[in-house]
């Protein structure tokens, strides 16, 4: 059975042409893997699609605005995944 | 159809903002400076401003779809087709979907007829981004009333 971080690779890879091997848990989607926010938006809507959730990238660009928050939280992709984990577990509850 | 000042729509003739679609009628002009242009002695209706009569009937369905909180922006045009050439006087429908509401953007996807003939589609990206001004959002109301989207009713 493929983990989260599987299909979030999965997906960037497809989306943004990146290969598949560059893409590790530690990879911060900006920094490391130059995503831009439109490319970031295909994927979020790739991600939504696959796990059956809202990602609240408008509530996460706030705190990382508001200095609440670091953007690695959200885009590592590990944390990404685990952000996307709480999300489905919230989905179930 | 007020091609000079971007204004694709002449009026929405179903709106269903549960279902998530809406179509609108939108005739080109006989006359307009676009076409002295393109092309001179052959005026033929530019392919991005079929792309623009899509954008804009989805565009007022996300607005529609999203309480009017933003302005729904064209960020990105997917697998755009030009289908068949539209000339002055052609009145054309348009439909636009929104399949999927994310936070902060939303995706649609639109088609175009002109004569029970398909003529462009179309998927859409459209980041959702504050209104600029209040004035900017006072305005949709009576811009909405013309073409005939019952934007109002939706409103946060």
């Amino acid at each position: 059975m493929s983990t989260t971080f599987d299909k979030v690779a999965e997906i960037i890879a497809e989306t943004c042409d990146i290969p598949r091997e560059n893409i590790k848990p530690e990879s911060h989607a900006i920094n490391d893997l130059e995503i831009d926010s439109l490319d970031f938006l295909d994927i979020a809507f790739a991600i939504d699609k696959a796990f059956g959730i809202k990602l609240p990238l408008e509530q996460w660009t706030q705190e990382v605005n508001d200095g609440k928050a670091t953007t690695d939280q959200y885009f590592v992709l590990k944390n990404l995944c685990e952000r996307i984990d709480e999300l489905i577990a919230a989905k179930g509850a | 159809m007020r091609l000079e000042y971007f204004q694709m729509i002449d009026r929405f003739v179903a709106v269903d903002v549960g279902g998530r679609v809406a179509r609108a009628i939108c005739k080109v002009p006989l006359q307009s400076t676009v076409f002295e242009g393109h092309f001179p002695g052959y005026p033929l209706m530019p392919g991005v401003l079929l792309i623009e009569c899509m954008a804009q009937t989805t565009g007022w369905l996300v607005s529609a779809v999203t309480g009017f909180t933003g302005l729904p922006a064209l960020a990105g045009v997917k697998e755009g087709k030009i289908r068949n050439a539209v000339f002055p006087g052609d009145e054309l429908e348009f439909e636009g979907k929104v399949i999927h509401d994310g936070s902060g953007y939303a995706i649609g996807e639109a088609k175009g007829w002109c004569k029970g003939a398909a003529i462009c589609d179309a998927t859409l990206t459209y980041r959702i981004i504050p209104y600029p001004s209040p004035e900017l959002r006072a305005g949709l109301w009576e811009w909405a009333e013309r073409i005939n989207f019952p934007a109002k009713e939706f409103a946060k």
